[in-house]
C-alpha cells in the first residue's frame, strides 16, 4: 500500500448499513423534522437496534466494539440528509456518555449507558452557563452535599438534546474556584428540583432541541458522581477532543453536500445564454472550495488516525476543528452565492447548511479558544 | 424443528444491466456488487420470526453459488441467522432451474431437523419464481407460494395466509413444507453492526458434490433449459410535451383537449 486507507472492508460495510438506514428512515422526512424542530424519539430506537448509537461503545453495554473510523464512518453517513441538528441531537450521547465511560463505575456505566445504547433513554451534556461558556473553569453552578445527595443549584444552557433528555452529564461546582473545584454528576430528568426551558429558537440546527436547564435545590443521589470529586474539570477536557474531532468531520461532510450541489447547479443553470459553470469565475471559486475541503478532509483524517493510535492530539485536533469549521462557513457561504435567489430559499439544501455552519466554530469550544489552545503549544 | 431460508446473491436493485452479442452484463455505481436477493430479505426476515415467534431451534441460511456468494450469507447471519451453508462445486455452474432445485432439495435433506424451508418469491436477475416449487417436488413435501402470513406452527401442522390477486386464503398442512414468501409478509430489518462484524469472524462451511452425493442432473450439460436468444428490450419511443398556457384552467383545458386527440380518455 503506498498510501494509508484509513477505511478498510468492515468500515465500508458499516457505512453502507448506515447509508441505507439513513436513506429510509431518515432522508424522506427530514425536512418536515427541520420544519417541525424536532425528530420523533423512536428513531433513537431504530438507529440502535442498527447498532448505530452504540458504534465504538464496548459490546458489554449493548454497543459494537470499533476503531474512531468505524465511528466516523457512521458520523459522515448521519450527516448526508444535511441536518446538522439531526445528527446533534441523535448524537447527543456521545458527548454525554463518554465521561461515565472512561471514569464510572460498572454499575453506573450499566445504569446510564446501557438503556442510552438501548434507544431507551437520551442523554445530553451540560457544560455551558448562561453567565459563560468559554471559560468552563469558572462555571457557577454549585453542588453541596448534604448526607447522601448533592444538593444542585444554578442554570445551564444552550444543552443539545436538552428539551427532552432523560439524563444529563453535569459539570458542577463542589470544590473552591477554579478547575480544581469541578466535578461531573449525573442529573437525571426526573429528579426534584430540575426543569427546563422551551426549544431555544435557533438559527440553525433547526431539527434538534435545545434547552436552558434550572436546578432549584436539585438532590442528586451521592452515587451518580461520575469519578473522583473535584476532577471533573480534567474529563471534560478530555471528552472535548473527541466532541473536536467530530465538529471537524460534520464540517467536512457540510462543506462537502455545499460543493457537490453547487457542482451539479453550475451545469444546470443558465446566464447570459451559457451555463454559470462555463464563467472562470466561477470555476475557480469551485477550485478554491474543492480543495479547501480536500485539505481539511485529509488533515482531519490524519489527525483521527493519530488519536485512534493513542498520540496526544490536543493541538492538532484543535487546528483541525478551526480550520475545518471556518472552510465549512466559506464553502457554505459561497454554495448560497452560487446558488444565487435560489440559495436564499429554503427548499434549498445550501440554505440550510449555510444556516448549519455557523455554530460549528462555536460548539464544542469556539474558535477562538481553539486558537489559545494551540499557541499555548507551540510557543 | 430447525427453518431453512434460501436466499440467493444477486446484483443490487441499483445495477444496470446490458447485453452485447446475446451476453449479460452489469454495473454499479453503489460500489457494492453483490447482494441478498432483494425479494430474499424478507424470507431471512421471516426465517429469523419463526425462531423469534415459532419455536424454532436455529435459522439457517442456504445458498447455491459461487464462492463470493459467502457475502450474501454474511448479510443473513448480520440479520439474525444462526449458521450459514454454502453449497458450491465446480460441477453445479450453469444449472438451470430444475439441476438448482435437485442440488438445493440434497443440501436440504443433510439438514437435520428441517422443517420450514423459506424462499423468496423470485430472483431478480433470473426471476423465474420455479425453485420454489421443483425444490418442494425433489423433497416431496408441500410447496405453498404467495405466503403473506405464518399463522400458527402447531405440532406437525403449519397455518399460512397466502395473498393473491383477489384476496387472501388461509391454508393449514402437514409439515415438513417449503415456502415462498411476498414482500406484504413483514418489514426485513437491518443487519446489524456486531452481527456485521461476527458474521466477518465466522467461518462458513462449503458442501460440494460429494458432500452431498451429486453425481448427476447438475450443470450446464444437464441443462434443459438454454438461453438460446438474450436481447435487450428496445427502448420506448416516447416524447414529453410541456403544455403552455397563461393561468392553471387554461393548462387544464390544453392538456384535456390534447389527451382527448391522443384518446387517451
Ligand atoms: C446550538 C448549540 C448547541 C450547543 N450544545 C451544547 C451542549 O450540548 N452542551 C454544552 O455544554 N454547551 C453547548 N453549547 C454551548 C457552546 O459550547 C458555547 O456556546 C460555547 O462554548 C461558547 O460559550 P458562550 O456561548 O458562553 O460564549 P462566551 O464564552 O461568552 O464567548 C463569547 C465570545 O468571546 C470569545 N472569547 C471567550 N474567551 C476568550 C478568550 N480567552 N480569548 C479570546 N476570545 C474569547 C469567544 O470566542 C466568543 O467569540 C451549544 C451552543 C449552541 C449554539
Ligand atoms: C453461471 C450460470 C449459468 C446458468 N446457466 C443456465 C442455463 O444454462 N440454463 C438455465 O435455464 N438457467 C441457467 N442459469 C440460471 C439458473 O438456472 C437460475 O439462476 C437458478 O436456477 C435460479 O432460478 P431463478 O434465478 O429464476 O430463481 P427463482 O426461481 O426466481 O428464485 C426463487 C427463489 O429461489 C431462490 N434461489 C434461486 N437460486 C438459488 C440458489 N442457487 N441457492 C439458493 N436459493 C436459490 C431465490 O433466491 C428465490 O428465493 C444459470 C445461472 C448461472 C449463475
Amino acid at each position: 500500500m503506498s498510501y494509508q486507507h484509513y477505511f478498510q472492508t468492515e468500515h465500508d460495510q458499516i457505512r453502507q448499513i448506515t447509508r441505507r438506514f439513513v436513506e429510509r428512515e431518515m432522508m424522506p422526512f427530514v425536512d418536515a423534522w427541520e420544519e417541525a424542530g424536532s425528530f420523533p424519539r423512536e428513531l433513537y430506537q431504530k438507529a440502535a437496534k442498527v447498532g448505530i448509537l452504540g458504534m465504538g461503545y464496548p459490546e458489554a453495554l449493548g454497543g459494537t466494539p470499533g476503531d474512531l473510523f468505524m465511528q466516523i464512518a457512521v458520523w459522515e453517513e448521519l450527516m448526508r440528509p444535511g441536518s446538522g441538528g439531526l445528527s446533534a441531537g441523535l448524537g447527543s450521547l456521545h458527548i454525554a456518555l463518554p465521561p461515565i465511560l472512561a471514569l464510572g463505575s460498572p454499575e453506573q456505566q450499566e445504569q446510564f449507558i446501557r438503556p442510552v445504547l438501548a434507544g431507551e433513554r437520551i442523554a445530553a451534556l451540560a457544560v455551558t452557563e448562561p453567565g459563560g461558556g468559554s471559560d468552563v473553569a469558572g462555571l457557577a453552578t454549585t453542588a453541596v452535599l448534604q448526607n447522601d445527595h448533592y444538593i444542585v443549584n444554578g442554570s445551564k444552557t444552550f444543552i443539545t438534546s436538552g428539551c427532552r433528555a432523560d439524563l444529563v452529564t453535569t459539570a458542577v461546582r463542589t470544590g473552591g474556584p477554579g478547575s480544581h473545584g469541578i466535578s461531573l454528576l449525573v442529573i437525571e430528568a426526573d429528579t426534584p428540583g430540575f426543569s427546563r426551558s422551551q426549544p431555544l429558537k435557533k438559527m440553525g440546527w433547526w431539527a434538534s432541541d435545545t434547552a436552558q436547564l434550572f436546578f432549584d435545590d436539585c438532590g442528586v443521589p451521592a452515587g451518580n458522581l461520575i469519578g473522583a470529586e473535584n476532577m471533573g474539570f480534567y474529563a471534560i477536557m478530555g471528552n472535548f477532543q473527541k466532541e473536536r474531532l467530530q465538529m471537524s468531520i460534520v464540517a467536512n461532510m457540510t462543506a462537502e453536500l455545499a460543493l457537490t450541489a453547487c457542482l451539479d447547479y453550475v451545469q444546470q443553470r443558465e446566464a447570459f445564454g451559457r451555463p454559470i459553470a462555463g464563467f472562470q469565475v466561477m470555476r475557480h471559486k469551485l477550485v478554491d472550495m474543492a480543495t479547501e475541503l480536500e485539505v481539511s478532509r485529509e488533515f482531519t483524517y490524519r489527525v483521527a488516525a493519530k488519536m485512534n493510535d493513542g498520540v496526544d492530539q490536543v493541538k492538532e485536533v484543535s487546528m483541525a476543528k478551526l480550520f475545518a469549521t471556518k472552510m465549512c462557513d466559506m464553502v457554505t457561504y459561497e454554495a448560497v452565492q452560487i446558488f444565487g435567489g435560489y440559495g436564499y430559499m429554503r427548499e434549498y439544501l445550501v440554505e440550510r447548511l449555510y444556516r448549519d455552519s455557523r455554530i460549528l466554530s462555536i460548539g464544542g469550544g469556539t474558535t477562538e479558544i481553539m486558537k489559545e489552545i494551540v499557541a499555548k503549544r507551540i510557543f | 424443528m430447525k427453518v431453512v431460508v434460501c436466499t440467493k446473491q444477486t446484483p443490487s436493485t441499483t445495477a444496470v444491466f446490458s447485453v452485447n452479442n446475446g451476453a449479460v452484463s452489469w454495473e454499479d455505481s453503489g460500489g457494492k456488487p453483490n447482494v441478498v436477493n432483494p425479494w430474499d430479505e424478507y424470507a431471512v426476515e421471516e426465517a429469523i420470526r419463526v425462531k423469534e415467534n415459532h419455536g424454532a431451534s436455529q435459522a439457517i441460511a442456504l445458498t447455491m453459488g459461487t464462492p463470493d456468494s459467502q457475502e450474501a450469507l454474511k448479510t443473513c447471519l448480520a440479520m439474525g441467522c444462526d449458521e450459514a451453508i454454502l453449497v458450491s462445486d465446480p460441477s453445479f455452474a450453469g444449472s438451470d432451474t430444475l439441476g438448482t432445485a435437485r442440488i438445493l432439495a440434497a443440501a436440504l435433506e443433510k439438514i437435520d431437523g428441517a422443517k420450514v424451508v423459506i424462499f423468496g418469491k423470485q430472483a431478480i436477475d433470473g426471476d423465474t419464481g420455479l425453485t420454489p416449487v421443483q425444490v418442494a417436488r425433489k423433497l416431496g413435501w408441500t410447496p405453498v407460494t404467495y405466503v403473506s402470513a405464518i399463522k400458527e406452527i402447531k405440532g406437525h401442522t403449519i397455518t399460512l395466509e397466502r395473498l393473491l390477486e383477489d384476496g387472501k386464503e388461509t391454508v393449514t398442512t402437514d409439515l415438513p413444507v417449503v415456502i415462498s414468501v411476498v414482500k406484504e409478509i413483514n418489514e426485513p430489518r437491518y443487519p446489524s453492526f456486531m452481527g456485521i462484524r461476527k458474521a466477518n469472524r465466522a467461518t462458513i462451511p462449503t458442501w460440494s458434490a460429494a458432500d452431498l452425493n451429486i453425481s448427476g442432473g447438475v450443470g450446464a450439460g444437464a441443462s434443459q433449459a438454454d438461453w438460446s436468444h438474450v436481447y435487450a428490450i428496445p427502448a420506448r419511443e416516447g416524447s414529453v410535451e410541456i403544455i403552455e398556457g397563461d393561468s392553471v384552467e387554461e393548462k387544464v383545458a390544453a392538456l384535456v383537449d390534447k389527451l382527448f386527440e391522443e384518446k387517451v380518455i
